[in-house]
């Protein structure tokens, strides 16, 4: 015993007379008793009814509208093409039309909807090389492993950006009109500015060398198997948009969660009439430029359109979630403060 | 060194094998040999003396101590996962980082080792370089060499004070008797010095001693671990073999004492040496609870493979159900895709490595940890520290503290565990006369109330002057007869005072008898003609001479602390003037009180004087107590004066047991003085002031099975060999010859028969008899017996039969001299404890070596036994006798309990079992109908049994009715039960260590077990069974979530929270909370729980830790993970939510969820419960802020970069984990209430009442206990002030068998005698 060397004398071993060590520190002991708990279970009740309140009442204000085109319109024959895989370099366009009955009012939000796609599994997960698109030299021409099989082509180059992931990208593309009483107008979508601000300016860099262009940096580099076009021609209008740094793949490459999922395309730009406001009420047409082939898993393809809250999308579950609590806090109480009248009154007449 | 062949080297090597594994060993001189290489020494193939105690080397270290962790099945587990991640088919996590929570486990672990191995290592040095003197041919002279040089058949020299080396054969000392005295202390705790002898005639160049002259072989046994037995002889270059047994040993460790120096021969050395080979590390026992507990975790195992199982078909399936491959199912790296059942037989795995938190490995670590930190608590306990000793409660075996929770059954001894040990001489009987020593009573009476009392004392009226008046004429007329008597016994008062260790006043002073002085200094005594053949003084020469004593002088004794040295060494003459007013004063207040209620005295019983009346001219009770005021009061005054007998002064007894000393001090008292005592003589002084030197001729030591010691001496005057035997009275009254006194008066042609009378009456007053008898050997008979005896020391082969064989020839026809009553007071305390004991629920045993006459008392003093208690005797001579007792009482106890009309009156059925009727009970075929019956009964006592019956009742109990058992006990004899039983404790008494040694917790004073058990017992089975339990509902409820989010990801075993933050969160997250939780939470108080010892029950049986609450725990952890991971998925459905942003929320609620689950649990809030709480939660934002903040690519491939920040700035975040944690922990919650408001358990009732204040809450308790059954009757005598009435014979005689019963009949039982006569003490 160390401490003991300390001491001397006769008592050298007697232990400290200390709280701590005779465990005789002060102590809090709530007791659960149904007196004491009562306010607290009336008061969370009150808070959720409250909240839940609240909470429908926002989502009341939101709308949402969605729309499956995987065989809407004239998308069926695009569907029945792109069944057979040899098709895949072809194009295939089509149009579907829709109505919106009520006004989407403030910021609308565009998205594309995958269901029964599995981005979640654990090797399609790992199928990427998040180094590779930071931007690292080393890794553009020498993809992870974990890219494997997506990490070389048959020739054995490099694939930028590699693996599983980036590979089945979502490639159909959208252009909404408003078919509204002066023609048809198109719909103007901000297609940038969608994904996180720090997936943009951190996790995905193009890689970068001085006085190279991007076709250049991704020289010796292979486009992913099912992509038509490479990495560095997303978007040649825009630099800042190109590449790695290619909103749709950055989107793309945050896989989601579940199975059914939806993912932002757009969000529409609202300097100029009739969108101020948001959409206006009426009929609308989608032309699709129709690629992305779903019968290999029986998945849907739609499209979302829709407003937010402050507290995220349309979603009902939530404020529902907080009334059903709520009233079985508030059953719970009713049934403690019976039980408290009957055996509590017990215990204070016991007490006295 | 020379070179030597391989071969030479093996064949050498198999040699010294050899010879350290036979039987017998022989060692000769290294002298001859100095100097000479190694391969021509005689004794090369014994082990140094070096030792080396570490478990590792430095090279070694890695590999060993991984071999070492190995052994622990949980290790293999998690490195078996860890392995199968590595395969690429089945991997889960990044394989590498997979590795991380084992090594952390096993670098903490290695370090600890490694840690403790350098302590060790660093031990050893310096052992192994203290220095020694070893004899050295060449210088001729001893030399100073270091300990690790010491070989065997080395001659060392130790001096005074000085560390023994090695286990020595000693050859020589500076004593002329050859006499060593050594303390044995660091070895067995025992404090007495202890006599060793050298062996004589070995050198012939006696007296000086010549190492180098020394030419015969040693041949000793194999090293054993026994310290008290040594076998070994020597035999001289003319064959003729010396024996020699563990009284020439001095063992390594020892400290030698009182003795210039002393010579030995190493016989073992290093390792070998009885020291070494005792000195095990701590014991592992397996708790209960731990038992348990892996039972449950096969639950767990069953559990995972099914969700393993669950997730494989799952696969299986749902890659059935793909219409054709998708874009997201991910070939193989060879671009193959594996067939659904392949894919799924690998899922199998995966999902084991996934979900493989599910067995709870780091549980094992952190149960190890609770229980260090419960350990800490338990030594730190300043109540269960004892200050007369300095010593704290130890905890010998580390990891069976939740134990103490559960017990149900004690097995105490009494001896020295009940009782204090400590021997006050209180009567005897000479020649069949009693003389009952009642002042010697009254003193003990006035010394036990050692404070508080004297203040009241201080407060009364100085006695009545008639009173002193009247008794000084009183004595005077009698003092006049034996002045010189009275001058000695003021010298035992003022003796007394020296604090020797081990004794206190208490039991070295005796006042003597005044009848008895009378008698022995008669004038007719004085002659010399009738001294030799005198009983009287016979009686008192076997009480001071018959014993293994050891005189030590003032000079050599070491002093003791002791709460009676402050008064103790007051010179000051006022000081010991008031103190005597005081004693005085007290006498008299006892006395008064006394009167008034005469059973209440607990050292002065009203009975037992009226029966010595039956002996004894009667004798004025009131006078006798005042008589012993003033009587004390003129031998403090004349200890005051200068004593001519200045010698005497200084002596103090050191005896191995405390009833030798007792014994000793007592003759002391009559004058009879033990002087000095060598192996060969004894000195003592008689009352006339002459010396008288007995030489010794044998003694044969005390052994368990004869239950007596002899000592054969020769008679100074009379030349003729006396053979004094002092034993149990069973095993000496076969003894007997014809009476002692034939040629003495007529009257008292009855001796044996009054004495085991008396003894029978001193045995219901629970005093511990011993019978003195005397024998005279002629030389003829010595002459033939001294060869047999010679032969039987010097036999290598079952030496001890041989030698106690030779010691039961001697010791027959003995002729009683008389028999004392030594009074074993009990312990402080001890009555209190056995109720609350009892109250818990414990059923407390008895198992003692006494009669069953003492038992009994001993029962009702320290109530084991009530007063309305059933007593049942068992005591029969055969089997078919103990039988039928068995079964008609049996059937008797069966239908009593069963009859609805002793439903509400609690009696309670006691029974007492003699040794031998035990060991008939314990048969294998009646082993289930006693068991059945002593089920039945409250307390059971077994008197007179062996301390392998001792053992063997613990082991039926334990095996038959499935219970926890606890033995408690202080002496040797009592380790086989302290060994067999749950739990063993070891009390750190008087009679050494050996029980300690062998014990897993040592207390020292029987008292402590109440807090030991009742507090710390219940705290810590609570703590850590909950602690448990909840672990295991943290890991289920934790790894669920992982399991639900297969459903929605085509059970591909892939996880939404990141895996590092996985390793942290239980890692650091939520592993600190269950541990403090385990060592600090507090259900009740300590006061609730000593005050209503009923809650102890909580925890036996079955306790708190059973299957319903496991099962009710995973049951809650299932409900708690489907919330916590379907409501943020309902939240999120059809969202543009990804993997990770998903996970992190839920990672949240989790920790949220978990902490506030155990926050439910929690009972108790100091500051140390928030402080880690709010650290916990605070480390887990921090962690995860920091890492998610800085990793951007490091842990490939998933990437939790920014997501907690952008999960905190939504409303959404902090929305869903207020809902979740609310819905998950309602029903736990909401249970809780309920069932603390409509049927609050025991335990919450108390909380309940530890929240008032103190006044209301003791009347409350109070208000329980009576209220729970324990009874009007008890409870109303426990208020009164603490009574350990010592039952009077009469009380128990209805009860107890006498001794006709027992001895006489073939079959005696006393069914049932209700005893309903018995008054009840108001």
């Amino acid at each position: 015993m160390g401490k003991g060397k300390g001491k001397s004398g006769p008592l050298a071993r007697r232990p400290d007379n200390s709280a701590f060590k005779q465990q005789r520190l002060p102590a809090w002991s709530p007791m659960l008793t149904a007196n004491t708990v009562l306010p607290f279970f009336y008061f969370m009740a009150l808070i959720c009814m409250l909240l839940g309140v609240w909470l429908l009442l926002t989502v009341q204000s939101t709308q949402e509208v969605k729309m499956d085109y995987t065989e809407a319109g004239t998308c069926d024959k695009c569907f029945e093409k792109r069944k057979n895989a040899s098709n895949a370099a072809q194009t295939c366009s089509c149009t579907v039309g829709f109505n919106i009955k009520k006004a989407l009012k403030g910021d609308v939000f565009f998205y594309y909807g995958l269901q029964n796609f599995h981005q979640n599994l654990r090797r399609y997960m790992d199928s990427r090389d998040d180094a590779q698109m930071v931007g690292k030299k080393r890794n553009l021409k020498n993809p992870s492993s974990y890219c494997k099989p997506f990490n070389m082509d048959q020739k054995g180059l490099p694939i930028a950006p590699c693996g599983a992931v980036a590979n089945s990208i979502f490639n159909d593309s959208f252009t909404l009109h408003y078919l509204g009483s002066g023609g048809p107008v198109q719909v103007p979508l901000l297609r940038k500015g969608i994904t996180w601000y720090t997936d943009k300016n951190v996790k995905y860099r193009n890689p970068t060398t001085e006085n190279m262009t991007l076709v250049q940096v991704f020289n010796g580099t292979a486009r992913p198997l099912y992509w038509q076009k490479p990495v560095y021609e997303l978007d040649l209008l825009d630099s800042t948009n190109n590449g790695f740094i290619n909103d749709d793949l950055i989107v793309w490459m945050r896989e989601a969660a579940f199975p059914n999922f939806k993912k932002l395309y757009g969000v529409l730009y609202r300097a100029n009439k009739p969108f101020t406001n948001g959409l206006p009420a009426g009929n609308y047409s989608i032309d699709i430029s129709y690629n992305f082939p779903v019968q290999y898993f029986q998945g849907r393809k739609e499209v979302v359109l829709t407003t937010l809250t402050w507290f995220g999308g349309q979603n009902h579950f939530l404020p529902v979630a907080y009334l059903v609590t709520s009233c079985l806090i508030l059953l719970i109480a009713v049934v403690l403060t019976v039980a408290w009248y009957k055996f509590g009154k017990n215990r204070k007449s016991m007490d006295e | 060194m020379t070179w030597r062949s391989p071969l030479a080297l093996v064949r050498d090597a198999l040699r010294g094998q050899r010879a350290r594994e036979k039987d017998l060993r022989n060692l000769a001189s290294n002298l001859p040999y100095e100097g000479l290489d190694k391969a021509k020494q005689p004794n090369r193939y014994f082990l140094g003396n070096g030792i080396k105690t570490t478990k590792y080397t430095l090279l070694l270290f890695i590999p060993m101590n991984l071999f070492e962790q190995f052994h622990r099945l949980a290790n293999i587990y998690f490195v078996g996962l860890a392995i199968l991640n590595f395969v690429p088919v089945v991997n889960a996590f990044q394989p590498e980082v997979a590795l991380i929570p084992i090594c952390v486990i096993m670098c903490l672990a290695a370090l600890k080792d490694g840690w403790e191995d350098f302590r060790r290592y660093q031990s050893d040095n310096k052992i192994n370089n203290t220095l020694c003197f070893i004899y050295s041919r060449k210088e001729k002279q001893f030399m100073e060499r270091r300990w690790k040089d010491v070989r065997v058949g080395d001659f060392v020299k130790v001096v005074y004070n000085e560390i023994v080396p090695a286990d020595l054969l000693l050859l020589h000392t500076s004593d002329p008797n050859g006499v060593c005295h050594i303390d044995t202390s660091n070895l067995d705790g025992e404090t007495n010095l202890k006599q060793r002898r050298a062996m004589s005639g070995l050198c012939v160049s006696d007296p000086e001693f010549e190492p180098e002259s020394f030419n015969s072989v040693v041949v000793c046994e194999k090293p054993n671990n026994n310290l008290n037995h040594f076998k070994c002889y020597v035999e001289k270059p003319d064959k003729e073999k010396v024996g020699a047994g563990i009284q020439s040993l001095l063992l390594r460790g020892c400290t030698v004492k009182n003795t210039d120096h002393a010579v030995g021969f190493v016989v073992y050395a290093g390792h070998e040496t009885k020291s070494m080979l005792n000195n095990n590390g701590p014991r592992y026992k397996r708790s209960k609870l731990e038992r348990k507990l892996n039972i449950n975790v096969i639950f767990c195992v069953i559990l995972l493979l099914t969700m393993c199982l669950v997730g494989s078909v799952g696969h299986f399936l749902w890659l059935q159900k793909l219409p054709s491959v998708p874009p997201y199912l991910v070939p193989n790296s060879n671009g193959h895709l594996d067939s659904p059942s392949l894919s799924g037989f690998y899922m199998f795995f995966t999902m084991i490595i996934l979900l493989q938190i599910l067995i709870p490995i780091s549980l094992y670590v952190s149960i190890e940890l609770v229980k260090i930190g419960q350990i800490f608590f338990i030594t730190n306990d300043i109540d269960l520290y004892n200050e007369e000793t300095d010593s704290r409660v130890q905890c010998k075996t580390l990891n069976i503290t939740e134990d103490l929770g559960q017990i149900e059954y004690i097995f105490s001894d009494k001896t020295g565990t009940l009782t204090e040990n400590k021997m006050v001489f209180r009567r005897c009987s000479i020649m069949g006369t009693e003389y009952p020593h009642k002042e010697n009573a009254i003193r003990l009476a006035v010394l036990e109330p050692e404070s508080g009392e004297e203040v009241i004392f201080n407060q009364r009226p100085r006695p009545p002057h008639t009173g002193w008046s009247l008794h000084a004429e009183d004595t005077n007329s009698e003092d006049t007869g034996y002045d010189h008597d009275n001058q000695r016994k003021s010298k035992v008062t003022g003796n007394a005072q020296s604090n020797v260790a081990f004794s206190s006043p208490l039991e070295t002073e005796v006042i003597p008898d005044r009848k008895l002085l009378q008698q022995i200094s008669r004038p007719d005594r004085s002659d010399s003609g009738s001294r030799k053949t005198d009983p009287y003084l016979d009686f008192f020469l076997g009480l001071a001479i018959c014993n293994t004593v050891v005189v030590s002088t003032a000079t050599a004794q070491r002093q003791r602390e002791s709460v009676f040295s402050s008064s103790g060494q007051t010179n000051n003459p006022l000081d010991s003037l008031s103190n005597l007013v005081k004693k005085s004063a007290s006498t008299r207040h006892i006395f008064t009180s006394w009167k008034y209620k005469p059973k209440r005295s607990r050292t002065v019983s009203e009975d037992s004087v009226v029966e010595e009346d039956h002996f004894n001219t009667p004798v004025k009770i009131e006078g006798s107590g005042v008589t012993d005021g003033l009587q004390t009061c003129s031998l403090q005054a004349s200890s005051q004066c200068d004593d001519p007998a200045a010698t005497s002064d200084n002596l103090s007894y050191e005896a191995e047991s405390p009833d030798e000393a007792a014994l000793v001090y007592a003759a002391k008292a009559y004058g009879f003085i033990l002087l000095a005592r060598t192996p060969d003589s004894v000195t003592v002084r008689l009352p006339s002031g002459e010396d008288l030197v007995f030489e010794v001729l044998d003694t044969l030591t005390f052994d368990f099975n004869r239950k007596r010691m002899s000592i054969l001496v020769r008679h100074p005057i009379t030349k003729e060999c006396v053979l004094y035997t002092k034993g149990a009275d069973y095993a000496i009254m076969e003894l007997l010859s014809t009476p002692y006194a034939e040629h003495l008066s007529g009257k008292q042609k009855n001796i044996a028969a009054d004495t085991q009378h008396h003894l029978d009456c001193y045995a219901k007053e629970g005093l511990r008899t011993l019978c003195f008898t005397k024998k005279i050997v002629t030389d003829k008979v010595y002459e033939s017996w001294t060869v047999n005896r010679q032969r039987a020391l010097a036999a290598m082969d079952n030496r001890e039969e041989l030698v106690m064989d030779t010691a039961v020839q001697l010791e027959t026809d003995l002729s009683l001299l008389g028999a004392t009553g030594i009074e074993d007071r009990l312990q402080e305390s001890v009555p209190e404890t056995v109720v609350a004991l009892r109250e818990a629920g414990i059923q407390v045993w008895v198992l003692t070596g006494d009669k069953p006459e003492t038992a009994v008392n001993i029962g009702y003093a320290c109530r084991l036994l009530e007063e309305e208690d059933l007593v049942i005797n068992m005591s029969c001579k055969n089997k078919l006798a103990c039988t039928s007792i068995l079964d008609c009482t049996l059937e008797e106890v069966r239908r009593y309990s069963e009859d609805p009309r002793n439903v509400d009156t609690r009696q309670d059925i006691a029974l007492v079992i003699d040794g031998h009727t035990l060991t008939m009970a314990l048969s294998s075929d009646l082993q289930d109908r006693f068991v059945d019956l002593a089920k039945r009964c409250r307390t059971v006592l077994c008197c007179r049994v062996t301390p392998l019956q001792k053992s063997r009742v613990v082991k039926v109990v334990r095996e038959k009715l499935k219970v926890m058992t606890l033995a408690v006990g202080d002496g040797a004899n009592d380790v086989n039960m302290i060994q067999a039983a749950d739990i063993g404790i070891g009390i750190s008494g008087q009679e050494g260590m050996q029980a300690v040694m062998a014990s897993d917790f040592a207390i020292s004073r029987f008292k402590h077990l109440k807090k030991l058990l009742l507090v710390h017992g219940h705290w810590c089975y609570t703590r850590l069974a909950n602690m448990i339990i909840y672990f295991f509902y943290k890991n289920v409820a934790y790894v669920n979530l992982l399991f639900w989010y297969q459903f929605f990801c085509g059970f591909s075993a892939n996880t939404m929270i990141d895996y590092w933050l996985m390793i942290f969160f239980n890692l650091f997250f939520t592993s600190v909370p269950p541990i403090m939780f385990g060592i600090m939470d507090k259900d009740v108080s300590a006061e609730m729980l000593l005050g209503v010892p009923e809650l102890y029950r909580t925890g036996q049986g079955a306790g708190e830790y059973t299957f319903f609450t496991f099962w009710v725990s995973i049951l809650d952890a299932f409900y708690q993970s489907l919330v916590c991971f379907f409501i943020p998925y309902l939240v999120y459905q059809d969202s543009d939510i990804d993997v990770f942003t998903f996970g992190t929320p839920l990672n949240t609620i989790s920790l949220f969820t978990i902490l506030l689950h155990l926050s439910i649990e929690i009972k108790a809030w100091t500051v140390v419960h928030w402080v880690v709480m709010l650290a916990s939660v605070a480390l887990y934002f921090i962690v995860t802020l920091a890492y998610s903040a800085m990793c951007v690519t490091c842990n490939p491939p998933s990437n939790p970069y920014w997501i907690l920040q952008s999960q905190m700035a939504d409303p959404m975040f902090y929305l869903l984990c207020t809902i979740t944690t609310v819905v998950a922990l309602l029903p736990r919650y909401t249970f809780h209430v309920l069932r603390n408001s409509i049927a609050p358990s025991p335990l919450v009732q108390a909380r309940r009442l530890d929240r008032l204040d103190v006044s209301t809450r003791d009347e409350w308790m109070k208000e329980w206990r009576s209220f729970r059954g324990i009874g009007q009757v008890k409870r109303s005598r426990l208020s009164n002030p603490p009574s350990p009435t010592l039952g009077t014979p009469a009380d128990i005689h209805p009860q107890s068998p006498t001794a006709s019963d027992i001895m006489g009949d073939d079959l005696t039982l006393n069914v049932i005698s209700e005893n309903f006569q018995r008054p009840v003490h108001k």
